[in-house]
């Protein structure tokens, strides 16, 4: 099938079926990715360029990996010692790229809804890596396949996602996908982490782990973000770990083949037991790192065959 | 001096409550009643609305310091081409207006450039800083009519309550921004389902009481005459009606934009949505059009605030605030109107009269004796909305490309006609 879709700014713009599209191809990459000629040429004479305005280690160079495993030139703007220190807007900065030809444009950027505003001036596909608290498309997506690789399905699981859900663009994505696939979704957190507004969002929200992890399929446990927190979420991390750290305990709620996810990078004894972390009956931490190349390589894929069909 | 007849007219009287079809006479710029005199220029009207012209408190006009946003010529010819004959200007310039010197400047670079009545408020503190009072007296002699640091709050309780005491002294009437100033600091949306979906900082509707509360607790103080600017949350509205009822001197005004629309209404991050404080919930939204009816709510304005491209075009965070709105603002009305909420003559009480009267002037009436500032307007003309047509140099209209019904045929100010849609 063809996407409908000619940017991937978030899955709220995402239908079942392409998402379904997505993470079907995506689990052909897979089987590429773990062959010894780890390459095919989908894109082959396209160019990608990775904007990041956040430092991200794991995700640019997933893309960067994605991108040339299909073929594409890519190009990493190091854009913290670039052009914008001297005050050059971000339109600017993506109309000066735009000029270069580039076929598909990768941003992450610490205010949301900044890759949407890019995608209106750029003549390119744009990949949303991720815009301050609003989506995180691609890790929802390595999420979604991980999950469905591991149950079978995505449709009527349970699925607790646990921790900073305020901060977490991570969160919001995988409440849009998981919600559009018909599972059911738990929002876990201290209120003052909680976003006000996320009981209308269709999911169950609790303040209390045992209550909030009972008979889960999926436990998702998300990064506390240490540097967002301008002042007093919680009264410190011992006190955060001991109510909401996923130990051995905790995890007893749920069902016993429940998986331990992840999105990285992981505070050890802050959101999660290192035990736990490395359990590899239960976590598929090191999955989703795999999964994600994967999902960014389907992505991009059906994006240019978008914008050719078109 | 000559004399005008308006024949034929539908007469929104704002004063009488009334909306009926009959005669205006005007007479050396002033209104001399429904009969005609020998000579006097007749206009007919055609069925047409006749009302008093619209005093709309809170006008940023960029100058001084930013004239390519808006001049006083540019914002002036917008003001005649919306029906807003007075406009009463802002003191949030580059330098801001708290100085008698500054006020002299502003008023001078007016009366040159502008074709309507420019009414200058001062800042309450020394660059709206909030730290050292400015000099009320000499800037209410040199014309201020009020005092404001716009969005600036003085979060200081002491040195707010020692201007408001000073202004009590003075009568000079204190106009505040209602807001917890640290609970919204960074905010670009108002709290809720649809803000923490787009991942937006956020602040709570209730951070608009709790301004307001400590305001109105320091109005009690001091016994000064206070102006809240904008009034959105249904939260905020009890606290004001305890205030009315407690026979406090305190009156609220809104935005258009927050009568007509509603939070949603961003989108995908449409930053000429972006106002302040940010647009509200349906349902607040609501109860503050139900405000307006009953008088809670005393003034609409349209908060006029130009901003140019490059302020607009960036993330929704970091772009800037406001919204242009002196040619929209009676169109955008209209809505209210025509969506059964609002009758004419009540929409006039807050566009016209009422700020007029709290601002000690003279208009705002259709009665003898009055200034004959006037607007001749079709209440039903349909349009569609082209921000490149706008008078005003900014062109951050969130109204742009929609479709409104209301057109200003005529201004007047002063008995002299600044406005003709017929040869603009």
């Amino acid at each position: 099938m063809t996407l409908r879709q000619r940017h991937l700014l978030g899955i709220e713009d995402l239908a079942p079926d392409e998402i379904t599209a997505i993470l079907d191809l995506a689990d052909t990459y897979v089987d590429l990715n773990r062959s010894d000629v780890k390459h095919a040429d989908a894109l082959k004479g396209l160019t990608q360029i990775n904007m990041f305005f956040e430092n991200s280690t794991r995700t640019q160079a997933s893309f960067e990996l994605a991108g040339k495993r299909l073929g594409a030139d890519v190009m990493n703007m190091a854009v913290g010692a670039s052009s914008v220190k001297k005050g050059e807007t971000l339109i600017d900065t993506a109309l000066t790229l735009n000029a270069m030809h580039p076929d598909l444009l990768v941003i992450r950027h610490p205010n949301s809804g900044a890759p949407a505003l890019l995608s209106e001036k750029v003549n390119c596909a744009v990949l949303n890596a991720g815009d301050g608290r609003h989506e995180h498309p691609t890790q929802a997506l390595l999420d979604a396949l991980t999950i469905r690789r591991a149950k079978g399905r995505l449709h009527r699981l349970t699925v607790a996602i646990c921790g900073d859900i305020a901060h977490s663009r991570v969160a919001r994505s995988n409440i849009w996908l998981l919600g559009k696939m018909e599972s059911r979704i738990r929002l876990v957190g201290p209120a003052t982490l909680m976003p006000s507004g996320a009981a209308d969002w269709g999911v169950e929200v609790t303040d209390n782990m045992a209550e909030g992890l009972r008979d889960a399929d999926v436990v998702m446990m998300l990064r506390l973000q240490k540097e967002r927190m301008d002042g007093g979420f919680i009264p410190s991390e011992r006190e955060y770990f001991h109510r909401y750290g996923l130990d051995a305990e905790k995890l007893s709620f749920a069902k016993d083949d429940a998986i331990v996810m992840h999105p990285g990078p992981m505070n050890r004894g802050v959101e999660i037991d290192g035990t736990i972390a490395d359990d590899i009956n239960r976590s598929v931490i090191q999955d989703q790192v795999e999964m994600g190349v994967a999902v960014r390589m389907a992505a991009m894929k059906l994006l240019v065959d978008a914008r050719r069909a078109a | 001096m000559t004399t005008l007849l308006f024949q034929n007219a539908r007469l929104i009287d704002p004063e009488a409550g009334t909306d009926s079809l009959g005669t205006l006479a005007v007479r050396d710029g002033k209104i001399a009643g429904p009969s005609g005199m020998d000579g006097a220029e007749v206009i007919d009207c055609g069925g047409l609305c006749l009302a008093p012209g619209i005093v709309d408190i809170g006008v940023k006009v960029s100058e001084p310091g930013e004239r390519h946003k808006e001049s006083f010529r540019s914002a002036g010819l917008a003001a005649a081409s919306g029906g807003v004959t007075t406009m009463v200007t802002r003191p949030d310039t580059l330098p801001a207006i708290d100085t008698p010197e500054v006020l002299e400047f502003v008023r001078r670079r007016a009366n040159e450039a502008a074709p309507v009545r420019v009414m200058p408020m001062a800042a309450l503190t020394r660059g709206r800083e909030g730290r050292e009072m400015a000099e009320i007296g000499f800037l209410l002699d040199a014309g201020a009519v009020a005092f404001t640091d716009c969005d600036a709050v003085i979060s200081n309780t002491k040195v707010f309550q020692r201007c408001m005491t000073y202004a009590a002294g003075l009568g000079a009437l204190v106009i505040a921004h209602p807001q917890e100033p640290i609970l919204s600091a960074g905010a670009a949306a108002t709290s809720g389902k649809f803000a923490a979906l787009k991942g937006l900082p956020s602040v709570s509707p209730m951070a608009e009481r709790m301004g307001l509360d400590r305001d109105l607790a320091v109005v009690e103080m001091t016994g000064a005459r206070y102006h809240a600017d904008q009034i959105t949350t249904a939260r905020a509205l009890k606290r004001l009606t305890r205030a009315k009822e407690a026979g406090m001197d305190v009156t609220a005004g809104i935005s258009i934009h927050h009568l007509t629309l509603n939070e949603l209404d961003v989108g995908d991050y449409r930053t000429f949505f972006k106002v302040k404080p940010p647009l509200r919930s349906e349902d607040d939204r609501l109860a503050s059009v139900e405000a307006v009816r009953d008088g809670l709510i005393d003034v609409i304005s349209s908060m006029h605030t130009p901003q140019d491209e490059e302020s607009k075009r960036l993330p929704f965070e970091e772009a800037a605030s406001g919204a242009v709105g002196l040619e929209t603002l009676l169109p955008a009305a209209m809505r209210l109107v025509h969506s059964g909420g609002l009758d004419l003559p009540t929409l006039w009480r807050a566009m016209s009269l009422t700020p007029s009267r709290r601002l000690g002037l003279e208009t705002g009436r259709l009665s003898a004796g009055a200034p004959a500032d006037l607007v001749l307007f079709d209440p039903d003309k349909p349009f569609v909305m082209d921000r490149f047509k706008l008078l005003s140099k900014s062109k951050n209209t969130p109204f742009d490309e929609a479709r409104m019904e209301g057109s200003v045929m005529g201004t007047w100010v002063g008995g002299t006609r600044v406005y003709d849609a017929r040869t603009a």
